[in-house]
C-alpha cells in the first residue's frame, strides 16, 4: 500500500481543514445538483467510501431529503491488470438504487493520472445509463494522463513524480490528515 | 500461482484467499450486465476429454462473463481420434499462444504432464481419480456461506470414494482448514488407505451421517466400472440411499450436498434432492463465481 515506505515531508491537511474542506465540497455539489433528481453519491473504493459517507449525510442534513448511495470497486476495471503488479485485492461493488437515469457523483480521495476514474466509470456503465455522472476528489495531485478532471476538487496541490499524496481517515487510519512524502 | 492442478498442493491461506476473492465476483452474477472487462484478450481454451455439462459450462460462462475469449475442443471433433498422441495435441494448441488451458481427463495426473510441456496456466477440471478441485473449492464455498466457517464442521462423506476425485479434492481441502471428514460406502468403494488422508472411515451409513453438519454425496460412476462394486442399484440404493430416515441421524440443520450428475433413487432421494435441506443448485451457482475467481487469481499480476 501506499503508507509503506512514505516518508512524510509535510502535512497538507488536518482534521479541521479536511472538515472545512468537505462541509464547502458539499455546499458545492448541493448547488450543482440540489435542481437535479435521482441524485447518488457513490465512493470509490477504498478511501473515496468513508469520504463519500461523510458527504452523503452532511447532504442528507442539509437538505432534508434522503440521497441514494454505493460504493464502487474497480480492481476489475483496471487497465494495468497485465502489467506484472500483483493482482489487486478485489472487493464486492453495491450499487443498490437503479442506476438508469441517476445522476451520479463519483468521490474519490485523491485524483492523480486520471485513470482510476476513467475504470470507475466504466464499471458505473455496467449497471445501467446514469442521465449523468460527476466527479469529486478531495485532493487533486496533478499528473493527468488521461483527459478528465474533477468537477469538484477539496485541494488542488503541486507535487513531484518522486512524491505520494496519502489521505489519513478516521474510519480507517484513526485520524483525519492528508500528507505528502517521498516514495 | 500459475496452475491450479489440485487442493493437495494448496495451503489453507492459498485456499481461503480463493474463496474470498470468489465473494465479489458473486455480485457480478446477479447483475443485469453480467460481465466485466478484466480478462479482455486473453484466450482461454476448454478441453473436455470426458463428458462434462456442469463443469465445461460453468468455466465457459467464468470465462466470458471475465471478457475473456474462450475456445472448446472436444475429443470427438480433434484429431486425437486420428492417433495424434496427447502431447503432440498439447505442443500444437501451445503454438496457437493460449494464455490457459482447463483440462479434463480420464487419466490420472494429465494436468500435470501438460503443466511441465505447455507455457500457459493449466486447470484441472478433473483427472481420472485424482483430483478436481474447482469442484472442492465450490463445494467449500457453498457450506462457508451455509454454516460461516470450514473449521469444526462433520462432514459425511458417502459413496464411491475409490473412483471419485471429488471425494480426494474434498478430503485434502476439508481436513486442511480443520473440519472432521468421515467416508462411507460400500467396503468395495473404499480404498484401503484412505485412512492415510486424515478421515474415519465407517462401511455403516448412519454411523457416518450421525451427528453431520454436512451429508455430501457421491454418484455411483457407473462408466468407471463402480458397476462391478454392488450386486445391482437396488442393492446399493437399499443400504447407501440417503432418504428422510438416514437423514434423521444428521444434525437437524445439516446441508445436503451434491456434485451431480445425481442418480435420483440410487444414492439420493428425490425428496431430499429436491427438499429445503439441498444446496445442489446453489453449488452450480456458486461455481461460477469460484471459477472467475479462479481465473482472475492465476491469469491476473505476476503473484498472488
Amino acid at each position: 500500500m501506499k503508507r509503506k515506505g512514505l516518508n512524510i515531508t509535510k502535512v497538507i491537511m488536518n482534521a479541521e481543514e479536511m472538515e472545512r474542506t468537505i462541509n464547502r465540497m458539499v455546499h458545492e455539489i448541493i448547488e450543482r445538483v440540489g435542481p437535479k433528481k435521482n441524485v447518488a453519491i457513490v465512493g470509490i473504493r477504498t478511501r473515496g467510501v468513508p469520504i463519500a459517507e461523510r458527504i452523503l449525510k452532511k447532504i442528507q442534513e442539509l437538505e432534508k431529503v434522503k440521497v441514494a448511495s454505493g460504493t464502487i470497486d474497480i480492481a476489475l476495471y483496471r487497465d494495468d491488470f497485465f502489467k506484472g503488479l500483483a493482482s489487486p485485492e478485489v472487493g464486492p461493488s453495491n450499487l443498490n438504487f437503479n442506476v438508469d437515469g441517476a445522476n451520479i457523483v463519483l468521490i474519490d480521495d485523491v485524483i492523480y493520472t486520471g485513470r482510476t476514474v476513467r475504470a470507475a466509470i466504466d464499471a458505473v456503465m455496467d449497471y445501467g445509463r446514469p442521465a449523468s455522472i460527476m466527479y469529486a476528489a478531495l485532493v487533486d495531485r496533478g499528473h493527468r494522463e488521461l483527459p478528465i478532471q474533477p468537477d469538484f476538487v477539496g485541494k488542488a496541490v503541486q507535487t513531484g513524480d518522486n512524491e505520494a499524496v496519502a489521505v489519513y481517515l478516521k474510519e480507517i487510519d484513526d485520524e483525519d490528515k492528508v500528507v505528502v512524502g517521498e516514495k | 500461482m500459475k496452475h491450479l492442478l489440485g487442493i493437495e498442493n494448496l495451503n489453507r491461506d492459498q485456499i481461503m484467499h480463493i474463496l474470498e476473492t470468489a465473494v465479489s465476483f458473486e455480485e457480478i452474477n446477479q447483475r443485469q450486465i453480467k460481465k466485466v472487462p478484466t480478462l479482455k484478450g486473453l484466450s482461454v481454451i476448454n478441453f473436455f476429454a470426458e463428458p462434462s455439462t456442469r463443469t465445461r459450462m460453468s468455466f465457459e460462462v467464468a470465462e466470458k462473463r471475465l471478457s475473456a475469449d474462450s475456445y472448446n475442443i472436444a475429443v470427438s471433433g480433434s484429431a486425437i481420434t486420428k492417433g495424434e498422441t496427447l502431447s503432440d495435441t498439447a505442443l500444437n494448441l501451445q503454438a496457437m499462444a493460449p494464455d490457459c488451458l482447463i483440462i479434463r481427463h480420464a487419466v490420472s495426473g494429465t494436468p500435470h504432464m501438460l503443466a511441465q510441456i505447455m507455457d500457459c496456466s493449466i486447470i484441472n477440471a478433473g483427472d481420472g481419480f485424482h483430483e478436481h478441485p474447482t469442484q472442492a473449492l465450490l463445494d467449500a464455498y457453498t457450506i462457508q456461506k451455509k454454516k460461516g466457517r470450514l473449521d469444526g464442521l462433520k462432514v459425511a462423506l458417502m459413496g464411491d470414494i475409490a473412483h471419485s476425485r471429488v471425494a480426494r479434492s474434498n478430503i485434502h481441502l476439508l481436513t486442511k482448514t480443520g473440519s472432521h471428514v468421515t467416508v462411507a460406502g460400500p467396503a468395495t468403494m473404499i480404498p484401503k488407505d484412505i485412512k492415510k488422508l486424515g478421515v474415519e472411515v465407517t462401511y455403516d451409513p448412519k454411523e457416518a451421517v450421525k451427528d453431520a453438519d454436512i451429508v455430501m454425496m457421491l454418484r455411483i460412476q457407473e462408466e468407471r466400472e463402480s458397476g462391478l462394486m454392488y450386486p445391482d442399484r437396488r442393492e446399493y440404493a437399499k443400504f447407501f440411499c440417503l432418504d428422510e430416515k438416514l437423514l434423521s441421524y444428521a444434525k437437524p440443520d445439516a446441508t445436503v450436498m451434491h456434485p451431480g450428475p445425481a442418480n435420483r433413487g440410487v444414492e439420493i432421494d428425490d425428496n431430499i434432492m429436491d427438499g429445503d435441506r439441498s444446496v445442489i443448485l446453489e453449488q452450480v451457482a456458486n461455481g461460477v463465481a469460484v471459477r472467475m475467481a479462479v481465473l482472475y487469481l492465476l491469469l491476473g499480476g505476476s503473484n498472488s
